[in-house]
């Protein structure tokens, strides 16, 4: 038998054929059923896309590599569910491009934090989090209230989402920009463009407490505050058969 | 180099290809820097027709010289000495950064800096990570494999000016990336954060990497291929495989650094920590694994244990490592059958790296004496030590119960550290500190007692290091879950990042101890080359007395 193995020590090219069949398998098995099993996602009332301003928000949440410290999948363990919310579902992640799962918690989860502080406690502990928690170990993120929001790509950005499968509407792309200026306008009304192309909860409003200027800060606010929001949890049944996986 | 038979005299024409291709990335990096609207694809753009513009004056400078005439009868060594002087420095950077961000976590109102966003640990992390994995590690893998697999198949390295183009363009690669986590510039996913244009440079040194390293053993004068060319083999090409899926994203524009992932949620959660876990198992353990396949053996003078052991170690390590990736996804929203799937493979593959560290350990029958009187050995042999140990642990954690205490908390950081410092930095260091000699053509290191010296503080460093880990992350992990006696949870979040503050500082004790180590190293190696040379510099490869082959 071992006499048999001198083929991969002596051919390169079997050598390589052996490697790579070895080391697609498991990745085959595992990964290809979870784009057909229709279980892997639930189905569930609330997810929808970002809006533009949430979305630039997000990409500032993974520009400052906030996913290295703080986590967005609350398990289904009684200290998780008590301490942060109900447990992440698959599907509230299903517009997440990437996926914002995380790995470590030096930071608590917060998958549910929408609308657990105020903006204005956001904007404290961002800039200073040492000035609301005193033991924290965060990094201030003060530079963020400065440096006007970067807005030139935002139609782009939503395109790509709808190249990679977000179902973002051609009206919704059409009018990213004006629903981005639209959702930190203090004035805006609440039958705005914005909540009806996205949702009638939709957080409009100042974010930053600097109404005169779009800063990074409004919308890194203003994404963690529909954070784990979306989700009705009153209509959804954990013990549905269709939802037990 | 004298003027022999061998030597060509005209420029070579790969040297021609590369310098045009150079100039075209030049021309591109500049259109690319002065039309595009995105602040960070420009602050890039600068970077990359520097790069390309040193590059070309360096070429230029090379060719009017004939630095790229050599003599094709001897071994391509000296890609390999920049190698070595690459995974000193980047190594260097790399734990230095991270004992910055130890200390951030330690002393917050020390070493964060208001004003300085690229400064906080979300941008460092990254930088730390990268640092150590693909510039440490990535250097010592591509100079130890052309090492390996001029000298085990008895011929030069293929491809001419090629393996000096993997070598530079897999710095432009460090630096494009490293720049890039400074300036915000990241995918988010762990240890894969760089973007899609850098992602697609990497693939192209990727292939030339892998074209040299095949093209060598094409030209191998010896029958068999050894096996630790096996596992070089199977890291560079898993590795290619794993970066090309994971990185599948879409540009928001060809003139824009941002990209979205191509899958969402769920699925990209998998394809990130399949990536991610065999990142591990085959960037720091396969390639890795070759370097203990080669170096062990010939420091001792042993051949390998058993040649049996190795053909079932190799074969088993890389189908089941593949598996394990659900690992890092319990009690998340993946379902439970890729988890039960993960964690199974994940109890398995104990099997094989056990496999392995037997193989490795055992080589030393005989000469079990050279742990006394050889502290390279020693590393090695630790190193090996620490490779069963971290191999132990992981199928612990990765058992669900397990996994739900230990997920989310420093443990893991422990454990990654126990496998990346004790396995890799150790077996890295062992491997270098056997190469600078051979390379620079010296008869011995300049000094044994500073490899005591860096043995022994690095090795207390680890140990402080990982202990620390284990007490804070088993402590936050039951803190998380602690209940009074009412049914309340017993404890805010803060007060588990209050708990931690002395295991982190006892933490960045042990980080320090370990740079140091490395510091001492570097000094130790520089006074190695500076030492006069032996008068037998340059041996012609046909005349190499012939190389290690397993035991039956």
């Amino acid at each position: 038998m071992w006499k048999k193995h001198e083929k991969f020590e002596r051919h390169s090219l079997w050598l390589i054929i052996g490697i790579v069949v070895t080391v697609s398998i498991g990745g085959l098995v595992e990964i290809a059923p979870l784009f057909w099993v229709e279980s892997t996602i639930e189905e569930v009332e609330g997810v929808r896309p970002y809006t533009p301003l949430e979305l630039a928000g997000r990409d500032i949440y993974i520009s400052e590599g906030c996913y290295n410290c703080h986590s967005q999948m609350i398990r289904p363990l009684r200290d998780e569910v008590e301490r942060y919310g109900p447990y992440s579902l698959a599907a509230e992640s299903m517009y997440d491009h990437p996926f914002q799962w995380g790995s470590k918690r030096t930071g608590p989860d917060l998958a549910r934090v929408g609308g657990k502080y105020s903006n204005d406690w956001h904007r404290d502990h961002l800039i200073n989090p040492r000035a609301v928690v005193p033991e924290s170990n965060m990094p201030p993120y003060r530079f963020l209230a400065s440096q006007d929001l970067d807005r030139h790509a935002i139609q782009a950005k939503l395109q790509a989402m709808r190249t990679v499968g977000v179902p973002y509407t051609d009206e919704q792309i059409a009018n990213a920009e004006a629903d981005l200026l639209a959702q930190v306008d203090p004035y805006a009304s609440q039958t705005s463009d914005l909540r009806r192309r996205y949702d009638a909860r939709v957080n409009q409003g100042d974010f930053d407490g600097d109404p005169t200027r779009l800063t990074k800060l409004d919308a890194l606010i203003a994404y963690l505050q529909v954070l784990g929001t979306m989700v009705d949890f009153r209509t959804y049944k954990a013990e549905d058969p269709e939802n037990m996986r | 180099m004298q003027t022999t038979a061998a030597i060509q005299d005209k420029t070579p024409t790969d040297v021609v290809a590369l310098f045009l291709t150079v100039a075209g990335i030049a021309v591109l990096a500049l259109l690319g820097t002065a039309f595009t609207d995105d602040p960070a694809f420009r602050f890039h753009g600068y970077i990359m027709t520097a790069l390309a513009v040193v590059a070309l004056s360096a070429m230029t400078i090379g060719v009017s010289n004939g630095f790229f005439r050599s003599d094709q009868s001897k071994y391509a060594d000296g890609v390999i000495r920049a190698g070595v002087i690459a995974t000193m420095f980047w190594g260097v950077i790399g734990m230095t950064v991270g004992v910055f961000i130890a200390a951030q976590l330690s002393w917050p109102n020390i070493f964060y800096f208001p004003d300085a966003g690229w400064l906080n640990f979300g941008r460092l992390r990254p930088l730390h990570t990268s640092g150590v994995i693909f510039a440490f590690g990535g250097n010592a893998l591509i100079c130890t494999s052309f090492w390996v697999v001029q000298r085990t198949t008895k011929a030069r390295l293929a491809g001419g000016v090629w393996p000096w183009f993997v070598f530079w363009g897999y710095q432009a690669f460090i630096i494009l990336a490293a720049t890039g986590y400074v300036a915000g510039i990241t995918q988010s996913k762990e240890y894969a954060e760089p973007e899609w244009y850098v992602d697609l440079w990497l693939t192209v040194v990727w292939v030339a990497y892998l074209l040299v390293f095949l093209g060598t053993l094409w030209k191998r004068r010896e029958p068999h291929i050894y096996v630790a060319n096996w596992f070089y083999l199977a890291f560079i090409i898993t590795i290619a495989v794993l970066h090309l899926v994971n990185n599948a994203v879409i540009p928001v524009g060809l003139l824009e650094a941002r990209s979205y992932s191509v899958f969402s949620g769920v699925q990209d959660a998998l394809v990130q920590w399949w990536y991610g876990h065999n990142a591990v198992g085959f960037f720091l353990t396969a390639g890795f694994l070759g370097m203990m396949y080669y170096f062990v053996p010939k420091r001792v003078e042993r051949p390998i244990y058993s040649y049996r052991l190795s053909i079932v170690h190799f074969w088993s390590l890389i189908f089941i490592y593949i598996w394990a990736g659900p690992h890092h996804l319990h009690f998340t929203a993946l379902p439970q059958w890729a988890q039960t799937l993960g964690m199974t493979f994940s109890i398995m593959l104990w099997m094989p790296s056990w496999g392995g560290m037997i193989n490795g350990l055992m080589t030393l029958s005989g000469a079990w004496d050279k742990l006394r009187t050889d502290p390279v050995v020693r590393m090695m042999v630790v190193a090996i030590a620490f490779y069963g140990m971290s191999t132990f642990e992981g199928p612990l954690m990765s058992i669900r119960t397990v996994n739900a205490l230990s997920h989310y908390t420093d443990w893991t950081v422990g454990h990654v550290h126990s496998g990346a410092l004790g396995w890799v930095g150790f077996i890295t260091f062992g491997a270098v500190y056997c190469l600078v000699p051979w390379l620079w053509k010296k008869d011995r290191l300049y000094s044994n007692a500073l490899v005591e010296w860096h043995f022994w503080i690095a090795t207390t460093g680890i140990l402080l290091y990982i202990t620390s880990m284990w007490v804070s992350g088993i402590m936050e992990g039951l803190m998380w879950r602690e209940y009074t006696p009412d049914g309340f949870l017993a404890n805010s979040f803060i007060e588990t990042v209050a708990a931690k503050h002395p295991e982190n500082v006892i933490r960045t004790l042990g980080g320090l101890m370990f740079l140091i180590g490395t510091i001492i190293m570097s000094y130790n190696l520089w006074r190695t080359v500076r030492m006069p040379s032996r008068a037998d510099a340059s041996v012609p490869s046909s005349t190499i007395p012939p190389q290690l082959q397993p035991a039956e």
